[in-house]
């Protein structure tokens, strides 16, 4: 790209980020990168710039770099949540393709500073994934990079598994609170010198108090639905790298997990506005054409699935206008005014998800518009049509969301049988487990645990147990 | 707000991780083996260089829905009703919706598809495989001769001159004349390439390749015979130049057959193993002469022989494997059966208990593709590595 590609690039996104600020959009301030395909691919599939390394990285990474090759896919933006934001723009974009990112990563970037799930979110994630991956780097050094590998395969079998609100249990209880204060040094600098004297005669006593303290605590805490921290917590096997590799792969998915629960939202926010934006623009006739041929391409219903892009845009806009213009009955229930569409789409990007805005705004009316229907296999063989009315679409979309989309486990023992072993309970919700893929998923969680491993489930509408003990797999 | 474009060119993270892909790829290979030697892909695979072999072992495992039970969210074109169906389940692509998840959720394919080279996956399984009591026959002359230059003389005709060595010749005798440099050529100068004429030879070995195509060899038993009959010959062919294969088929009568008709040919009848080692007899008394080849009959049946037969079943192979170098008998069971075990009837331990000549016998029970890899490796294991040549 020639420089003044990029100075014609530089001032379109000034003239775009003060689109954005007129329309209310309150984006950071975001740097743009230009990159070639293997970069974007790199970024796209680790999700992060520089993690630490793993197969499966280079697994997603090649067969990303292969569509792309293939010319089957192509990715045309990437957006990182940071302080200030980065986005990266494919270098053979076109000038129109490289406005349209830019618009569209800038709503992104707003939906990230403002809406209350990202709230807790390290805005400067990209050096802690960094720090993350030189401590796997000398780990592997350390320990063998086969054993780092086998360690991880384990952890990413549960890496879904963390609490999204975990940042509640971060915060002390009173009590800690109190204890830890009183262990801080009082007076002068070097005061607590002194206390190291102390603290070596009581260490025995308060060791085994809090050694007491420890064992006993799974038990209050329990059911946790933070697995990956229980095991961290608690495995009996762990050595300290290994602990310390969980505590960095649930720190990078407590990251992660506001992405994963604003799916449509957050791609609906970022579509609406890449809309408005560029229609502010001056485009000529055939910029026009060509962007509304990428517009169209990326707000479409793909025919038998749900394409949460077109979903999220929709459902914006429909708030938008039952807001501005709400019937005779909407005035008189909801006491709305009328006008008040702008001030509403932004207080729903504020405070919802894709759970709560799906079961909030997905409407009768909207529902039938976007023909939605819910299907399952018939007898074995056919993708079957077999609910229409609203009620249940929604709720079926709602719960397919529910804990993005994968099933709820808890540990509800850490010291079953009385022999510290581990057992989980599914919390079956209708929708049985993959039996295969749970079994062999059970197999990590006992590497990590090192004890025998049960899971509580449901199969045929009957309570099963899956037992596994290092060994083989017995199941009740 | 800025823009910026940075140089890229040191990026290599992904290209690292997809080698440590790569590593596990070819790790999960050589643990599995087993399935991949009777993969369809390769064994039909037809000359391919590469084919696509699912390796489960590559699969992310994670806690999640069964698919197939779960209910889904779609979208329509505006004129659906409950009762259309919109894909069917088996064939992907089709249809509009089986490959689809609800937003967000990816089920993607349920296994990993690797690319593999046919070479490679021979060279793993090769790499504990040997040719037992291999012996140096007589190398058979091939009718070709061959030209190699590999002599520098001071005659000849000129049109073989070596220029270069002239030109070394020439300054080398004028430095002597205490004038080193390039001139004046004399005739001791010149240096001429001469060639010899080489006759190449090769060394044989025939597979005798035997099928029962009585009425019980269905469909799986002649898959079995045919991928290892697969990886045989591909062997053979890395420790011989030359290899034949005949082709026999019987089922109260033998005959030779073409390749096609060996893997294709219906079934019908009972089984009378003798004919087909008598034939094998007659085709190397005729053809391959033991001084000359190294001979490996190979028989696969499921073992129903004629009860009468077996007696003269025992004494050709007998005689068979006093002109081989080694005779394998495979034996295939019904599908899955792997603990059913046929009573003594079957011809497998017949040959056990009566052969003579057993140290030249090898036979193995077949009840899955998973054991092809392990008959392969009981045919042409560790063994007969002394025998004298």
């Amino acid at each position: 790209m020639i420089d003044l590609e990029i100075k014609n690039l530089e001032a379109a996104v000034e003239q775009i980020w003060a689109v954005a600020r007129s329309f209310g959009l309150d984006p950071y301030p975001t740097n743009f990168e230009i990159v070639p395909a293997s970069v974007m691919y790199e970024v796209g599939s680790y999700a992060l710039p520089g993690r630490y390394s793993h197969w499966t990285f280079g697994k997603a990474y090649h067969r990303m770099k292969t569509m792309y090759d293939f010319g089957l896919s192509k990715i045309y933006e990437v957006v990182i949540n940071t302080n200030p934001a980065y986005g990266f723009l494919l270098e053979t974009n076109s000038p129109i393709q490289n406005k349209l990112v830019i618009a569209h990563v800038l709503g992104h970037v707003d939906f990230f500073k403002n809406n209350v799930y990202f709230s807790k979110t390290n805005r400067r994630m990209v050096e802690s994934v960094s720090t993350h991956a030189q401590r796997m780097m000398e780990y592997e050094f350390k320990f063998g990079r086969k054993n780092v590998e086998r360690f991880l395969d384990a952890v990413l079998a549960i890496e879904e598994h963390i609490d999204p609100y975990f940042f509640i249990k971060r915060e002390l209880s009173p009590a800690e609170e109190k204890r830890r204060s009183e262990l801080r040094p009082k007076d002068g600098p070097y005061d607590d010198l002194w206390l190291l004297d102390k603290a070596a005669t009581e260490s025995s006593n308060t060791d085994s108090e809090e050694e007491r303290n420890e064992e006993s605590q799974p038990r209050e805490r329990l059911p946790e639905k933070d697995l990956l921290f229980y095991i961290m917590k608690h495995s009996p096997v762990l050595s300290a790298w290994q602990r310390d590799a969980i505590a960095m792969v649930h720190e990078e998915m407590e990251y992660f997990v506001p992405q994963m629960q604003t799916k449509i939202m957050n791609e609906g926010w970022a579509s609406i506005w890449h809309a408005r934006i560029m229609r502010e623009l001056d485009l000529t006739d055939n910029e026009h054409i060509e962007f509304a041929n990428l517009h169209s391409g990326v707000v479409s219903p793909h025919k038998g699935q749900l394409n949460p892009y077109y979903l999220g845009y929709k459902i914006y806009e429909d708030i938008e206008r039952r807001w501005n213009e709400p019937s005779d009955d909407e005035r008189k229930t909801f006491a709305r005014q009328g006008n008040e569409g702008r001030d509403k789409i932004f207080e729903v990007r504020e405070l919802e998800n894709d759970v709560s805005f799906l079961r909030n705004y997905l409407t009768e009316e909207l529902c039938e518009e976007l023909d939605l229907f819910v299907y399952e296999l018939v007898e074995e063989e056919s993708w079957t049509i077999t609910e229409k009315r609203w009620g249940k679409v929604r709720d079926q979309v709602v719960s397919n969301m529910t804990n993005f989309g994968f099933p709820y486990l808890e540990v509800v023992d850490g010291d079953y049988n009385g022999n510290r072993e581990l057992y989980l309970k599914h919390r079956y919700e209708g929708t049985e487990l993959d039996m295969r893929y749970a079994r062999k998923a059970l197999e990590h969680v006992h590497t990590l645990w090192g004890r025998p491993v049960h899971l509580e489930t449901v199969v045929d509408e009957e309570s099963t147990v899956l037992h596994f003990n290092g060994d083989e797999h017995l199941e009740d | 707000m800025t823009i910026q474009r940075n140089d890229w060119s040191l990026q290599r993270k992904g290209i690292i991780d997809q080698e440590r892909h790569k590593d596990r790829v070819k790790e999960a290979i050589r643990k599995n083996l087993g399935s991949i030697v009777s993969n369809e892909a390769i064994i039909l695979s037809d000359g391919k260089r590469t084919v696509k072999v699912p390796i489960r072992a590559l699969d992310e495992y994670k806690f999640r829905f069964n698919y197939q039970k779960g209910k889904h969210v779609g979208q329509g074109d505006g004129k659906t009703r409950v009762g259309d169906v919109i894909a069917r389940e088996g064939r992907p692509g089709s249809g509009s919706g089986s490959g689809a998840g609800p937003a967000g959720q990816d089920t993607g394919v349920d296994y990993y598809e690797a690319e593999v080279n046919i070479d490679e996956i021979a060279a793993l399984i090769f790499e504990d495989l040997q040719l037992p009591y291999l012996q140096e026959k007589a190398k058979k002359a091939v009718q070709s001769r061959k030209t190699q230059f590999n002599e520098i003389r001071r005659t000849g005709v000129i049109a073989n001159l070596d220029k270069r060595r002239m030109i070394l010749e020439n300054i080398r005798r004028n430095a002597r004349e205490g004038n080193p440099r390039f001139g004046d050529i004399k005739k001791e100068d010149l240096r001429f390439k001469t060639w010899e004429e080489v006759m190449r030879y090769e060394s044989n070995a025939v597979v005798i390749a035997m099928i029962d195509v009585s009425g019980s060899m269905g469909e799986f038993k002649k898959y079995i015979a045919r991928s290892f009959y697969f990886w045989m010959v591909r062997f053979l062919r890395t420790k011989y130049d030359n290899v034949d294969i005949v082709f026999i088929s019987h089922h109260t009568e033998a005959k030779e057959v073409t390749e096609e008709q060996f893997f294709t040919q219906g079934e019908s009848g009972g089984t009378v193993v003798s004919s087909a080692y008598q034939l094998a007899l007659d085709i190397i008394r005729q053809r391959y002469r033991p001084a000359d080849w190294n001979i490996y009959p190979f028989h696969f049946s499921d073992g129903d022989n004629y009860y009468s037969d077996n007696e003269e079943a025992v004494r050709l192979a007998d005689e068979l494997i006093s002109t081989c170098n080694l005779f394998g008998y495979g034996e295939i069971g019904e599908e899955g059966s792997s603990s059913y075990r046929r009573s003594s009837g079957a011809l497998l331990s017949i040959f056990n208990d009566r052969l003579q000549n057993k140290d030249r016998f090898v036979g193995v029970r077949i009840d899955d593709k998973e054991d092809v890899y392990p008959a392969l490796k009981e045919f042409f294991g560790k063994r007969g590595v002394e025998t004298p040549a």
